[in-house]
């Protein structure tokens, strides 16, 4: 799984951000689009494009699009 | 896990009832407008019917009933079984089922009782009523399954306030041979928390501190009396359990999932709901949404759906998924059910 891939369809996910506003070190909570509805697209999203389960544990425990990509690349 | 099929029960009829009171989630104040737009599009609710104080559950499901039983004009002695499936009863003693045999005026002949349930309770309920019925050759039951999710949210709360709506449902069935309904029923206590009313029951029972609003996060205001839900863990329950719970019930069923003419899923929310379409592998013309008009009408969304999008087909999915955690799914035949307009109250 390539993180390049990842970041992709993170970016994907959002409507009002520009997409080059955000790489793996971006602190996702910072983005001010970030709320808990757009947690269940990305939930949805990573269910969708990868197969995996990003659960409500990891997302609390990440603080950037790199930690959310290692929760899932390792399962 | 219960994989079990009730034999000779037709569902003759269907009715729900809503308030007339609507909320439109583009005047909810907490969210502002680029979230409200969000919200619409991706949890799929847009307006959400609230009742007025002093107006349960019980009302709204006994309207419902009430509507049934005139269609079909039947003799009341004939019910021999209510059951009131809900998470919002009249009192906490006594049950509130009794207080529906007085109102509508049936028999001391008929046993009634109440289920709590919530999100799979249309599904339960319907398995607990045919698996009595089938023993009992010319009586009918009602199924009355409904929520009032409004009198226990806090309204400072946007992780709740904008999903839950109110309705009551009546499901009349009676004996008839030939017919046959498969049921897979689940449940994972592990979880219980993930949607709660922590204080009120006889585990915490209601003290004045019960009634202090807490800030958990901004936009997030509530008390101990209020509903919390864990979205994101509600989420990831669905897509991990009901997909495999509905395969099994394919499998021991003997259907082909293209056999499915219709699927109605609990209204939880419309990316949820599209997720497990997706995997269960439906198309989206055989699954019809309430959700824009009615929102998430807890144990009532599956009979309201119907309602809202009445189908005659011979094999319909039912699926409910939810507080508990408890998820059932079930085939029914719904070729010479009566399903009845939207009811107001």
């Amino acid at each position: 799984m390539e993180i390049a891939f990842f970041i992709e369809n993170f970016k994907d996910c959002f409507n009002e951000t520009a997409a080059d506003s955000i790489n793996e070190n971006t602190i996702f909570r910072d983005l001010e689009e970030w709320n808990s509805m757009m947690a269940l697209i990305i939930i949805a999203m990573i269910d969708a494009e990868f197969g995996k389960v990003l659960t409500a544990d990891n997302i609390r425990e990440s603080k950037t699009v790199k930690d959310l990509f290692n929760c899932i690349a390792t399962q | 896990m219960p994989l079990f099929s009730v034999s000779n029960i037709l569902i003759n009829s269907i009715a729900a009832c809503v308030p007339s009171q609507t909320e439109d989630n583009q005047s909810f104040e907490l969210l502002n407008e680029a979230e409200r737009n969000l919200f619409i599009k991706t949890i799929g609710i847009r307006y959400r019917k609230i009742v007025e104080t002093g107006v349960t559950a019980a009302d709204l499901c006994t309207k419902a009933a009430n509507a049934i039983l005139a269609n079909n004009n039947l003799n009341r002695e004939e019910i021999k079984v209510l059951i009131f499936v809900s998470q919002t009863p009249d009192y906490l003693i006594p049950f509130t089922a009794c207080t529906i045999q007085d109102k509508l005026g049936l028999s001391k002949n008929c046993m009634a009782f109440d289920i709590n349930l919530g999100c799979s309770g249309y599904v339960y309920g319907l398995s607990i009523i045919s698996a009595l019925l089938q023993n009992m050759p010319g009586a009918k039951g009602l199924l009355l399954v409904g929520d009032c999710s409004s009198t226990c949210i806090s309204m400072q709360d946007k992780s709740v306030a904008p999903l839950f709506s109110d309705a009551g449902s009546a499901t009349l069935l009676e004996y008839k041979e030939g017919e046959q309904m498969h049921f897979n029923l689940q449940t994972d206590g592990k979880e219980f928390d993930d949607i709660i009313i922590s204080d009120g029951g006889m585990k915490h029972p209601f003290v004045s501190d019960s009634l202090l609003y807490k800030e958990i996060a901004i936009g997030q205001v509530r008390n101990n009396l209020h509903m919390k839900l864990d979205g994101m863990k509600i989420f990831n329950f669905a897509l991990r359990e009901v997909p495999g719970n509905v395969a099994q019930l394919l499998e021991y069923s003997t259907t082909p999932k293209e056999q499915i003419d219709k699927a109605y899923f609990h209204q939880a929310n419309l990316l949820m709901n599209e997720r497990v379409r997706i995997k269960i592998g439906l198309p989206e013309d055989k699954v019809p949404y309430s959700l824009y008009d009615y929102g998430n009408t807890s144990s009532a969304s599956i009979p309201l759906t119907l309602c809202a999008y009445p189908t005659h087909s011979q094999t319909v999915l039912l699926s409910g998924f939810g507080v508990g955690l408890s998820w059932g799914s079930a085939l029914v035949n719904l070729d010479a059910t009566n399903i009845l307009p939207m009811l107001t109250y």
